[in-house]
């Protein structure tokens, strides 16, 4: 996973709120064998729309997407983060959070960043007032920068994963790390749990 | 709470399962069964190979075909995947679904194929073939992982990365999530299904108000529900925003239970039946919030947008969007009904549909499969519908033709299908097209959902049955 320490670049206003994941990738989109090439299905059925934000000149090559509410909710699909990134995005702002799209995202590299309604709100309003305006996701410092827009908004994130994002690191080699813990625990486990061979 | 001497079912799962517990980070979770399909696995098993790694428990691991899988042309065992004589037909399903074989045969995991007696969608199976039982962890690449709570398991839904790590593995790290008790008093009235139910539940608390929770469904109404009826409810906890629904394992859940084929047998069905005592919330366990609901009050539910907190009674009208006192509310319903392509006022029995669909996770067993049988005896669906029936899983479908209800879908003009997702997402070629509307048993009416353009009403089997007769949403009692 690349690591993410602090990330500055324009950003695109997305004012909806419930963005599920079919939206982000639909089914269709979902057959691909491999991790990448899922930029191409971003927002899909949206994209075809060309009043659609993200086919608005303005926005080209932005990296940061604001978002509504209740934003990544609905199926697991990791696909829906792979498209994300696919596409050039680093951050996701959003109110809320769907809790698996959440958990995936910061499993691929990709940050959410958990800011109050009238903060994201305010960050929408100054990108489509000037859609240059460059933002600031500072992982390091929990904060999210806008300084030409007068925007400064700190975001909570737990202590691990920050580290986890900021380091870059593979959890499944985290958790090997403890592998004599799992062999243990495996030996105290009852006889009548079910297997499936 | 953590601590506490008086713990709520979700903690004691929790608790029994913790491998490795530090201070500031998640705990290390065992999980007990792993179920797999073939869209959110393959690059998992690409980053075992990658990183020379093995599948820890393949024991603990059990696959099946469910997305993309045709419900056409399934001959029986060994139909095959490839040639003039397959029934699937797009070659990206085509590599998909190898891929699945592939990787089970390379990584030692039981696979249930295409056209195998026991296919069927994950969800279906884990209950059926008795490996979903009471106190489990369960994970799935899947969000509708939720279902297998209604025995009393832990069970969520997960991401390709950890799908990956739970192969590696056998472990999950994860933060400990609060816990939300919704309390069903009374008893759900003649007509008004478990369907019905979980509907008001999200409309009630919103597609986010889960977020963060154990859901642990409780009340008089829950323990009265069948285990087909607990399954539905637990299934669309997701559609509130929890990763997980539980209720607690009784009599019920004992009796669905006992005699299936990974079911514990003799001295340890005794043994298991101790511990699946111990499990149900203490009395005086504290949720981190409590929701409460008179089921004496619900009636058939129907969603009308696209999002299922969008859901009214059926005796509604569609709802005036400027009634909302929420902006961002206000703005999701006038979006919603310009896609639904509906005007506030109209009365939702008005609607007219083109497309009915019976099946999937949430609503694809045989008890289901029974109630819209019973609405269609004898009645034809209306000549401007068509109605697909996709049973859960084949066995579901083996036991439907025993009772003859295969006969009375298509005496009344139904397509009986051979089981998998279907409709519900439509990977396969089951979709609606651009501009239809259906009246769907399934879990989602997000945009495009059943195929680009299409417009879903979500409704219980009942509904259902009796809105392909009418041709307009519609409940038994209606005809």
């Amino acid at each position: 996973m690349e690591p993410f320490v602090s990330h500055s670049g324009r950003a695109v206003p997305l004012r909806r709120s419930n963005v599920d994941t079919d939206q982000i990738i639909p089914a269709e989109y979902l057959k691909r064998v491999s991790r990448t090439g899922f930029g191409q299905g971003l927002f899909a059925a949206w994209r075809e729309d060309p009043s659609f934000v993200l086919n608005q000149p303005q926005y080209a090559g932005a990296t940061i997407l604001v978002a509504g509410a209740d934003f990544g909710t609905g199926s697991s699909r990791e696909h829906a983060v792979w498209a994300l990134t696919d596409y050039g995005f680093r951050a996701v702002i959003a109110p809320r959070f769907g809790d698996i799209f959440r958990g995936n995202a910061t499993k691929a590299g990709l940050l959410p960043v958990v800011l109050p309604e009238a903060a994201v709100t305010a960050l929408q309003d100054a990108v489509e007032a000037e859609p240059a305006t460059e933002v600031v996701v500072d992982l390091d410092n929990r904060v999210v920068v806008a300084e030409a827009a007068g925007i400064k908004a700190p975001f909570e994130i737990d202590d691990y994963t920050r580290w986890r994002l900021m380091e870059g690191l593979d959890d499944i080699g985290l958790t090997l790390r403890h592998v004599d813990d799992i062999t243990a625990f495996e030996h105290s486990r009852p006889a009548f749990l079910p297997v499936t061979g | 709470m953590a601590g506490s001497p008086h713990r709520t079912l979700a903690e004691k799962i929790w608790d029994a399962h913790v491998v490795r517990s530090a201070e500031g980070e998640p705990d290390l979770l065992y999980i007990d069964l792993h179920l797999l399909h073939e869209v959110t696995s393959p690059q998992a098993f690409d980053g075992l190979r990658a990183a020379s790694r093995k599948v820890r428990r393949p024991d603990l691991t059990i696959a099946t075909e469910d997305h993309n899988v045709p419900t056409t042309g399934i001959t029986g065992p060994g139909v095959p995947l490839t040639g003039p004589d397959s029934p699937v037909t797009d070659p990206v399903s085509r590599t998909q679904v190898e891929a699945l074989r592939k990787n089970c045969a390379e990584f030692g995991i039981r696979l249930h194929p295409m056209g195998d007696a026991d296919q069927g969608i994950v969800h279906v199976i884990g209950p059926q073939l008795g490996l979903t039982q009471p106190g489990l962890t369960i994970v799935c690449g899947d969000s509708h992982t939720s279902t297998h709570g209604a025995l009393g398991a832990l069970a969520f839904g997960i991401g390709t990365s950890e799908v990956e790590h739970v192969l590696a593995t056998q472990t999950l790290p994860q933060v400990r999530p609060k816990t939300m008790a919704i309390t069903v008093d009374g008893a759900l009235p003649e007509g008004v299904t478990a369907k019905d139910l979980i509907l008001a539940i999200i409309a009630k608390i919103g597609t986010g108000g889960g977020q963060g929770h154990v859901l642990e469904y409780r009340g008089a109404a829950i323990r009265a529900l069948s285990m087909a009826g607990r399954l539905t409810v637990c299934n669309m906890s997701i559609e509130a925003g929890a990763r997980a629904g539980l209720v607690a394992p009784d009599e019920v859940t004992f009796a669905y239970l006992e005699g299936r084929p990974h079911a514990p047998s003799g001295a340890a069905w005794e043994a298991a039946l101790d511990y699946w005592r111990t499990l149900p919330t203490d009395a005086g366990a504290a949720f981190d919030r409590e929701v409460t609901l008179d089921a004496a009050t619900l009636t058939p539910y129907v969603t009308w947008g696209t999002n299922p907190a969008q859901a009214l009674p059926l005796a509604s009208a569609v709802p005036d969007p400027g009634s909302f006192a929420d902006p961002a509310t206000r703005t999701a319903a006038e979006r919603a009904l310009t896609y639904m392509d509906l005007k506030p006022g109209t009365e939702l029995r008005d609607i007219a549909v083109d497309t009915v669909f019976v099946g999937s996770c949430t609503n694809g067993r045989i008890e289901d499969l029974r109630a819209a049988a019973s609405v269609l005896r004898g009645r034809r669906v209306a000549p401007s519908v068509r109605m697909l029936v996709v049973p859960g899983s084949m066995a579901v479908r083996a036991q439907a033709e025993r009772e003859g209800l295969d006969a009375i879908f298509t005496a009344a003009g139904a397509d009986w299908r051979s089981a998998g997702c279907s409709m519900c997402l439509g990977m396969n070629p089951d979709k609606l097209s651009p501009g239809q509307r259906s009246a769907s048993t399934s879990n989602r009416n997000f945009e495009g959902r059943q195929g680009k353009g299409g417009r879903t009403h979500l409704v219980s089997p009942e509904v259902a049955a009796a809105t392909a007769v009418t041709g307009h949403l519609a409940a038994p009692a209606d005809l």
